[in-house]
């Protein structure tokens, strides 16, 4: 009974994960500018694979798999966010500019290559 | 094969299925660009797949040691996408303003090789005329 219900977990949380990777990539594809899109990829893409690896650790049912896929998410939901802001910060002080259907530029003016 | 585990192998093939489709999405991503912050943009998506997808093979064939792999692949792609964000910033030039450069560059060049012909063309007509 608590091997089915385990069993089935994994399944949803397989099939949420791999949706969202669906949707994160969708959004890599349609958004308009390189800023939409990093908040579509580093997000979704985050919760994808996290949700997956979690599904391999809930299916494994032992604590040493379990602690390591962990780690694993624990290690992705710290560096996608530091990734996806010095990409953004780099992207943005080298003048790569918003899309056209961009409504506010809140840094515009601002020293970037030199914040105080 | 009980009912729960007939369950996830539908859902595994079905998981893979879908993550194979956002492979390919992403990689229209990265071959269309258009600008460099996309395709890195693009890699930093694809290892995030491919962690999905070895997480999933290992659900599939029951080798728990895949998920080592996995979190190294997160490691070397973090390492990745910060190198390649320091190179966008040490280049320091949009696609835009390089293409422009080189654009002007062409157009002084071949303004250059006019004026060359000009006057060699002047230099040869004055041989001729001194000489006859």
């Amino acid at each position: 009974m608590i091997d089915d219900f385990i069993t089935l977990l994994s399944a949803a949380f397989v099939l949420i994960g791999a949706f969202f990777a669906l949707v994160a990539s969708i959004g890599l594809l349609r958004l308009p500018d390189l800023y939409s899109r990093m908040h579509a990829a580093s997000k979704a893409g985050t919760m994808g694979s996290g949700l997956m690896l979690i599904a391999l650790a809930v299916h494994a049912a032992d604590s040493g798999v379990f602690a390591r896929a962990l780690a694993g998410v624990v290690f992705f939901l710290l560096t996608a966010p530091i990734s996806a802001h010095l990409l953004a910060k780099a992207a943005y002080a080298v003048g790569y500019r918003l899309g056209p259907s961009a409504v506010r530029d809140e840094m515009a003016g601002q020293d970037t290559e030199n914040p105080r | 094969m009980s009912f729960a585990e007939t369950i996830l192998d539908y859902a595994v093939n079905i998981a893979l299925v879908i993550l194979s489709i956002s492979f390919i999405l992403t990689i229209i991503r990265i071959v269309r660009g258009p600008t460099l912050p996309d395709r890195i943009l693009g890699l930093d998506m694809l290892v995030a797949a491919a962690i999905g997808f070895i997480a999933v093979i290992g659900i599939k064939t029951g080798y728990i040691l895949y998920i080592d792999i996995a979190i190294a692949l997160g490691l070397v792609g973090f390492l990745a996408t910060v190198a390649f964000a320091r190179f966008v910033l040490s280049r320091g030039k949009t696609e835009d303003e390089l293409l422009r450069e080189a654009k002007t560059a062409a157009e002084a060049a071949r303004k250059k090789s006019r004026d060359e012909e000009k006057r060699v063309a002047k230099a040869l007509k004055r041989e001729k005329r001194l000489s006859r």
